[in-house]
């Protein structure tokens, strides 16, 4: 049984961090115990990956400093690193363009082509496969182009971390496009958290769209409640309340420093309408 | 200004001590000031002794330590080890009283309180100590045999608790059906948790003794300290495994559960 060889991973986490919270921290550890429990994987690498200003979601905090914060909360971490290029990027990307990205960042580096470095520093990107990937995306044989770029190399598989939130989200119209959530359960693989009161196996086999793919989405059980999120955090820092302890004390010190979340940094993008649903206006997914 | 100085005091196991166990100081103290009549000057994390005799409990002598490293930099809350040192285990009410004594005996010099001077300047009030707890500590006073009745009016009566829950109606329950709760009530402070924690100390050596990982769950400083000295494991949940929980075994004939609904 160990003589099969484990299938290295990286996880991916895409959301607000607004701000990092231990509730994200922990989604890491979890997810990470619960793959390399099956015996068939080794999680080598973690990325936290805050999401670019361009989102518009409302009381989101300018992207530099959410990254800055997050490099912070890692900073004790062996294998969870922070990654700048989704924030930087001045429209929103979509998950599954963040998740290609990093899976390019992945391969050219698989290639030896890369300049040592880890995703922290900004270095220069070998284009070399990016460029082949690009071409058969125009021929729409891109799916399938990354489904079997990640069977065949020897390298690490890119999975999305998330918590049964996002993949409740899949089912809000207008937020998501299909072809994405294909692209997402399909060519890479889901890693989702459950808080307990969603059922996830449920929703999967009601879901036509995710049920092929069912093999691709790993559900962890979180067994103990930690519903500790950045929107109660927020709240507790505008009304003057403690966090500390729900989040690492040098994230804790960067916002009480900077004086972040007040009532009118909640303020921010009041009314207006998320980048993806202003994107996807007209299709019905 | 006039406000009541405060400390806290929490007795428990602390098996390992949790961000969990921290937090509860934190929103406790939140709430006292907001009352607008109390100053919370300190905090005061009080290990159980070994005598206890609760299942998994390892050495006070590293509970005390671990404490100590997870409350290093709080600024506000420490560890003493006065009653992990007593040779028997001691009711809670009697450790009040040993701290309050201390408290008051040491009125006069701040430094003790690890708060500036002028802070207990101005106040005419005396100070106050208050137990520190959970919700779920108030339903202990209905367990027969627990606990004496006379000591509950103490606890209440005196002393007075501050006591933490999530968004639940459980403690107001309990205090709504017990007599002597529900006349002290006013020395009852009910804080409420709006997000669910329950990452508990159990839950936490549970992960721990199948080698799963408790990051941010309690302080890297203690999570060095448990892997260093190799405590919890099946071994160390086995402990006290047969044992009668210590206050069970000493109030001799059960007294009267608390009943007075």
């Amino acid at each position: 049984m160990d003589c099969a060889k484990k299938t290295k991973l990286v996880l991916l986490s895409c959301g607000s961090f607004n701000p990092v919270t231990n509730m994200h921290l922990r989604m890491f550890e979890l997810a990470r115990d619960h793959l390399e429990d099956t015996g068939h994987y080794e999680v080598v690498k973690g990325i936290i990956s805050p999401v670019g200003d361009g989102y518009k979601k409302k009381g989101l905090i300018e992207a530099c400093h959410r990254v800055e914060m997050a490099k912070l909360a890692v900073e004790s971490s062996s294998w969870i690193e922070v990654d700048s290029w989704e924030g930087r990027q001045a429209d929103w990307q979509e998950t599954n363009k963040v998740l290609r990205h990093h899976w390019e960042e992945l391969l050219s580096r698989e290639q030896g082509t890369d300049v040592v470095g880890t995703v922290k520093a900004g270095r220069k990107r070998k284009r070399i496969d990016a460029v082949s990937i690009s071409n058969k995306r125009k021929h729409g044989k891109m799916e399938v182009a990354h489904k079997g770029l990640m069977h065949k190399t020897d390298g690490p598989h890119l999975m999305l971390l998330c918590g049964a939130d996002v993949l409740e989200s899949f089912g809000v119209p207008g937020l998501w496009k299909n072809e994405d959530i294909e692209e997402i359960v399909g060519s890479y693989g889901l890693v989702c958290i459950t808080r307990s009161s969603f059922d996830v196996d449920a929703f999967i086999q009601g879901s036509d769209l995710l049920w092929p793919h069912r093999h691709n989405i790993h559900v962890v059980r979180e067994w103990v409640a930690n519903d500790v999120s950045a929107t109660h955090v927020r709240r507790a820092l505008r009304r003057g309340h403690s966090v500390r302890y729900l989040l690492p004390d040098p994230v804790l010190s960067y916002i009480q420093e900077r004086r972040l979340y007040t009532a009118e940094s909640e303020q921010t993008n009041a009314g207006v309408v998320l980048a993806p649903l202003q994107k996807h206006a007209g299709n019905h997914g | 200004m006039g406000r009541i100085p405060l400390v806290l005091l929490a007795c428990g196991s602390f098996n390992p001590i949790t961000n969990q166990h921290m937090r509860l100081f934190e929103l406790a103290r939140d709430h006292m000031h907001h009352t607008g009549r109390f100053q919370v000057v300190g905090g005061i994390v009080s290990p159980v002794s070994d005598s206890y005799g609760k299942r998994g409990l390892v050495p006070a002598q590293h509970r005390v330590a671990m404490a100590r490293l997870a409350l290093h930099g709080s600024g506000w809350v420490t560890v003493d080890d006065w009653e992990s040192r007593q040779p028997d285990w001691t009711e809670t009410v009697v450790t009040l009283r040993h701290h309050l004594q201390k408290l008051l005996g040491q009125q006069p010099s701040a430094a003790d309180l690890q708060m500036p001077h002028s802070s207990l300047e101005g106040s005419s009030e005396p100070p106050q100590l208050k137990l520190l707890c959970g919700a779920d500590f108030l339903d202990t006073f209905r367990v027969p045999g627990l606990w004496r009745a006379e000591h509950v009016e103490e606890l209440v009566g005196r002393f007075g608790l501050v006591c933490v829950s999530r968004g639940d109606l459980q403690a107001d329950r309990a205090v709504h059906e017990s007599d002597t709760l529900f006349r002290h009530r006013h020395n009852i402070f009910l804080v409420r948790e709006w997000v669910r924690n329950e990452t508990s100390a159990t839950e936490i050596r549970r992960a721990l003794r199948r080698g799963l990982s408790v990051k941010y769950l309690l302080p890297d400083a203690v999570i060095d300290y448990v892997r260093e000295h190799q405590l919890y494991t099946w071994q160390s949940e086995q402990r006290n495994k047969d044992a009668v929980l210590r206050p069970l075994g000493q109030q001799g004939a059960p007294s009267e559960p608390l009943n007075d609904s």
